[in-house]
């Protein structure tokens, strides 16, 4: 492993090296698979204490795959997940048993869909409190009791109105609340955030964004922020990571990238992002054709395809390993340096 | 200003003129409740805007504002249970709901098309896309096309939103999302209409395919001297695809004019306040401005103004009082009582 994205304080919260994931493509009951998809293909991050880091990239991308391996919601094909947690400190690749049980009681993830990821038959006490009672934490009155704290904590006022309503009672955005609420009512230390506003409309949406970046603070929890919309990510994130087909092309501070994005495939996703005020025109990057799927990729760059500065030397060796570029940013591109020099597209 | 109207291929059928001075679609004080076991929700609340030709229109609003009702009004293509109250859809001068049901079926697609919220739905998953296709053109175009010329049409309408013809013989779970919006379009564009609706056509997009398709879409429009109306709850794209916008809250209208005027000067809170609650990922990054609550049940919709539960500047006027539409020059219009107060929401809201 080459220069890795140093992480902000020497003690991180989650070092994950050589992350992967393969998924079987079936070629019928009988058959043992001979192709894969390479969801996520070798990827490396840490996240700091309290720190949020943003994954933003285009559907297929390996984003979501990421944030549910990192919640063992799946098993990594290979790779490490270090978890380092006061004196809890694990490889949670291969964590099982009571073992996952201590995991999960410092992990949380809050789901995209709010009307998806509640149980409809279930109040918004049981909902909540189930982690207490899986890990069976305290008495039904002390769960109550926290129960209470949080929901007022998550801005559903008066507290008591809510908690033996049902999930269908509520709007969206109090669901996404009630959600936020269950990922933090054992005080993790790192949540994973898979979309949480995408569903929201505007103006509800900025109020949970203000509410998650809040709480954040004030508990000191470290959020992995998947989002396919670089606006919010801004807002929510104090580091960006690009990631295409597998890979992560680009990692940084949330302003550096958005103000200097250096790999060609950060260009054009940041360009094509509407802009919500009409005298402003767009410089468009073009790209070619749309995002495939990583079915037995070669070992060049995966962005070669679409890439309007590919050249032979991307073509001639293995998908280039992430380079500092900067204070704390790393691209991974051959030709960064040329087009910076303002190296004109190939094609 | 004229220009010449470039029917997609049926050259010799349809060459219209285009003036953007005259309007193609006036929709005027409409008001649609529907009936639901529970009472009447009241959708659209005296709804009025224009489309002249050529001309881009978007509406923006929060999901339940009544944007989508609004745009199926101008189908007919709402179910049983909703009224029409009052008003007026009148589409070159003709009221579309004072027409017969096979009357309104003839127009439909022909004259207005629609582009529909969800591509992955919009298809039959067990046709051929192009035997799809040519139903609409066998409804509108019996015994004008034969199977051949039909077949030509359709590879130059799949060739004018960048897809290959041999993607006709294609079934739709064989395209990608990006590829069956193209092919929607396509479809829409089939009897070269002169409105097309689309109604969040992007949405569920990634965002580097939703630049093309809306590229693709206004390209198209200016072409063919189209008219569009853009529905979206997303202000950034319609801030780029249309020339004029209206925004809507809790089945009403509350600011309407060009788009680059109500962007740099919005008069009403609600649009204020959505403006300055749209991350953007240039300029500074200012603070966002949530706004507080929720939209009103339309069941019971709030009397008087219906933004005023969650407006900063509500009087004891707003909360019995409809206010009236005032005249900002320009085809600006707003319906607020505190109009002028807007631009000083800044300052309240920086401190």
């Amino acid at each position: 492993m080459s220069a890795l994205p140093a992480p902000r304080t020497t003690e991180s919260l989650i070092q994950i090296r050589d992350l992967k994931k393969h998924f079987p493509v079936s070629r019928g009951m009988f058959r043992a698979p001979t192709d894969f998809v390479h969801a996520v293909d070798g990827i490396d991050f840490d996240i700091a204490p309290g720190e949020s880091l943003g994954l933003v990239g285009e559907s297929g991308c390996g984003k979501s795959t990421t944030g549910r391996m990192l919640v063992k919601l799946m098993e990594p094909t290979n790779g490490s997940i270090l978890f380092k947690d006061g004196d809890y400190h694990r490889d949670v690749a291969n964590v099982s048993g009571s073992d996952m049980k201590a995991f999960r009681a410092r992990v949380q993830m809050i789901f995209q869909d709010p009307y998806e990821s509640m149980n409809p038959r279930r109040t918004i006490f049981d909902t909540v409190s189930e982690p207490l009672a899986v890990q069976k934490i305290g008495r039904v009155h002390e769960r109550e009791k926290r129960v209470l704290d949080l929901l007022r904590l998550v801005g559903l006022t008066p507290p008591e109105n809510f908690l033996f309503r049902f999930p269908h009672e509520l709007s969206g955005g109090q669901r996404q609340r009630v959600a936020v609420a269950r990922a933090l009512v054992m005080n993790p230390t790192f949540v994973v955030a898979d979309e949480p506003t995408s569903m929201l409309d505007v103006s509800i949406r900025i109020s949970i964004m203000e509410l998650m970046t809040k709480l954040g603070r004030e508990l000191g929890v470290s959020y992995l922020y998947i989002t396919h919309d670089l606006a919010v990510a801004r807002y929510m994130c104090d580091r960006i990571a690009v990631m295409y087909l597998g890979k992560i092309v680009e990692i940084g501070p949330t302003e550096e990238i958005l103000a200097r994005p250096k790999h060609p495939y950060t260009k054009a996703l940041l360009s094509a992002v509407p802009l919500p005020d009409p005298t402003i025109k767009r410089t468009p990057v073009e790209i070619k054709g749309g995002i495939s799927k990583a079915i037995n990729p070669g070992p060049e760059c995966r962005f070669i395809q679409r890439c309007p500065f590919a050249a032979e030397v991307c073509r001639t060796n293995p998908h280039p390993s992430l380079e500092a570029r900067g204070d704390r940013h790393f691209v991974a591109c051959y030709r960064v340096e040329e087009i910076e020099a303002g190296a004109q597209p190939t094609q | 200003m004229t220009q010449t109207r470039k029917a997609l291929s049926l050259e010799n059928l349809e060459t219209r003129q285009i003036d953007p001075t005259k309007p193609l679609l006036e929709v005027d004080g409409l008001v649609m409740h529907y009936k639901i076991k529970a009472g009447e929700v009241s959708a659209i609340e005296d709804v009025s805007f224009t489309v002249h030709q050529g001309e881009a229109v978007g509406l923006v609003g929060e999901s339940g504002c009544g944007k989508t009702s609004v745009a199926l009004s101008l189908l007919r293509l709402l179910p049983s249970n909703a009224n029409y109250l009052a008003g007026e859809i009148r589409f070159d001068g003709e009221d579309l709901l004072s027409l017969s049901g096979e009357e309104m079926r003839q127009r439909r697609w022909k004259d207005i098309a629609m582009v529909f919220q969800g591509a992955m739905n919009s298809w039959n998953p067990v046709y051929r896309v192009g035997d799809q296709i040519r139903e609409t053109l066998d409804t509108h175009y019996r015994g004008v096309m034969t199977y051949d010329e039909q077949r030509k049409h359709m590879e130059r309408l799949f060739s004018s939103v960048g897809l290959p013809g041999e993607m006709l013989d294609r079934y739709p779970h064989e395209f990608s999302g990006g590829m069956r919006q193209r092919a929607v379009i396509a479809m829409a564009l089939a009897c070269s209409p002169e409105l097309i609706i689309a109604d969040e056509p992007t949405t569920a997009l990634d965002v580097i395919v939703q630049d093309q398709i809306l590229k693709e879409l206004k390209r198209i429009q200016l072409e063919m001297g189209m008219s569009m109306i853009y529905i979206s709850h997303d202000i950034a794209v319609i801030a780029e695809v249309t020339d004029s916008i209206g925004v809507m809250y809790a089945g009403k209208m509350v600011e309407y004019g060009p788009t680059k005027a109500v962007f740099s000067r919005p008069r009403h809170p609600y649009t204020y306040l959505l403006l300055r609650s749209t991350p953007s990922i240039t300029g500074p990054r200012r603070q966002l401005a949530p706004l507080e609550g929720e939209p009103p049940d339309l069941l019971n919709p709030p009397a008087g103004c219906r933004f005023h539960p969650r407006c900063p500047f509500a009087t004891e006027q707003c909360k019995t009082e409809d206010p009236p539409w005032v005249d900002l020059g320009d085809g600006h219009k707003v319906a607020c009582f505190d109009y002028q107060r807007v631009p000083a929401l800044d300052e309240a809201l920086q401190r």
